[in-house]
């Protein structure tokens, strides 16, 4: 008996400083998210800049640019993946997978190749886990991704695409690709996250910033040098700033998604906590009722003994 | 006219850098220099690296660009890069040391950043 009491305490000792972690962690991702809301706030100025921009040439000329041609054979797409560089986040990076793994196979269906792109550790461990090929991964920033991240990451698609057009860029043909989708978190509040696919080239909607006021009419821009060139330079710098926006939803998801994995955690150890405590309770009283009984047998039959000899 | 002054938004990636009212705005562009005072007419423009200077009353506000945007309409100018800092923020030892090694790294991209930023810190 006083054995299981022993472990009991054990358990209960180890329990709590599982608590004291889960607890830390808890409060980290807490403080973490509100930088991460900061960063995407102090992004805003730039995508809100850019999109406006953007929207400007693209309603008074009507270039046509590679970036912004639909294919009409599509036979390759990328994808790229957003996930976590470490776990302890509930369900937030297989969500993201899962959802990636279906729109994989919506792309396969609709005869395109799939070339993967990972951004974080977790989706590399994945694919390497399962023997699986992806062209290229980036990690390390997952928690607090810079521009510098999302323009490496931007520049390496936008030469996929382009490439027929940008024929200096050193890419094997054979990775050019006629689509790119992105696969990640969006941050829709504390509590709740939600795993979603943007296309990205051929770009389409303009969704996610602020589209400028109704009252507000664009002015009738002068270009320079032309309305092509200015739109060239444009449109690499609008998929960076994209990428960068979906790296900042998915950082933001990725904290909150800790916090509240953390704190279910620490919930669930304080349960256990409580449940030892009453399991050791109970087994030291069965103990000492057990001994009270024993030395009162024990006194009686030793009475009855004295007593029968008398 | 109503305003006689520029609203001027200088804005990297991850920050706004510096905004503010300014008389006078003066940027590189691929075209040459250009400056921008008030009334100018809509325009999108693409800089290429090198020093801006907003003029705001007696004082001058230098800035270093990469290669990025500046778009003008109804005396609001918005410059755009991706990278870019005030050059009161910049060391020159730390230019410097950039500049010998995209040098010696012999990237193009990089010796031009950091030869702009030189010009700007001597600018200033």
């Amino acid at each position: 008996m006083a054995a299981s009491v022993r472990e009991l305490r054990a358990k209960i000792r180890s329990t709590q400083a599982t608590k004291k972690i889960t607890r830390a962690m808890e409060l980290i991702a807490a403080s973490r998210i509100i930088k991460a809301q900061q960063h995407a706030a102090a992004a805003a100025p730039y995508a809100r800049e850019l999109t406006r921009a953007v929207s400007a040439v693209a309603t008074f000329s009507n270039v046509d640019h590679p970036l912004t041609t639909e294919k009409e054979n599509p036979t390759r797409a990328a994808v790229l993946v957003i996930t976590s560089d470490r776990g302890l986040a509930g369900s937030y990076s297989s969500s993201v997978l899962k959802e990636a793994e279906r729109l994989t196979e919506k792309l396969r269906a609709e005869g395109k190749e799939v070339d993967f792109y990972l951004s974080g550790r977790k989706a590399v461990t994945y694919f390497t886990f399962r023997q699986r090929e992806f062209v290229q991964s980036w990690t390390g920033y997952s928690d607090k991704p810079e521009f510098a991240n999302a323009r490496e990451i931007g520049d390496t698609l936008t030469s996929l695409f382009a490439q027929d057009e940008s024929s200096d860029e050193a890419i094997d043909p054979a990775r050019a690709v006629d689509e790119l989708h992105i696969v990640f978190t969006r941050f829709r509040s504390m509590l709740t996250q939600e795993p979603d696919v943007i296309r990205l080239l051929p770009l389409e909607v303009v969704e996610g910033t602020e589209t400028p006021d109704e009252s507000e009419l664009l002015p009738l821009y002068e270009f320079e040098p032309s309305a092509h060139e200015v739109l060239d330079a444009l449109l690499p710098k609008y998929v960076n700033s994209r990428i960068y926006y979906c790296q900042l939803q998915a950082a933001a998801s990725e904290l909150a998604a800790r916090q509240k994995a953390m704190k279910s955690a620490t919930d669930n150890a304080q349960d256990l906590i409580e449940k030892y405590t009453r399991i050791a309770n109970q087994a030291r009283q069965a103990g000492i009722t057990q001994e009270i009984s024993e030395i009162v047998g024990g006194a009686n039959a030793l009475a009855d003994a004295t007593a029968g000899q008398e | 006219m109503a305003d006689t002054s520029l609203q001027v938004e200088l804005v990297a990636a991850d920050r706004v850098v510096w905004s503010g009212q300014a008389d006078e705005v003066v940027a590189r562009t691929v075209e040459g220099d250009l400056g921008v005072l008030v009334g100018h007419a809509p325009l999108l423009s693409v800089l290429v690296p090198g020093v801006v200077k907003i003029k705001a009353g007696a004082e001058t506000v230098v800035a270093v660009v990469e290669d990025g945007f500046l778009s003008v309409a109804d005396d609001r100018v918005s410059i755009l890069s991706e990278d870019t800092s005030l050059v009161s923020e910049l060391d020159r030892d730390q230019v410097q040391a950039e500049l010998e090694h995209a040098r010696s790294a012999d990237d193009t991209d990089a010796v031009l950043r950091a030869e702009a930023k030189l010009r700007g810190i001597e600018l200033a």
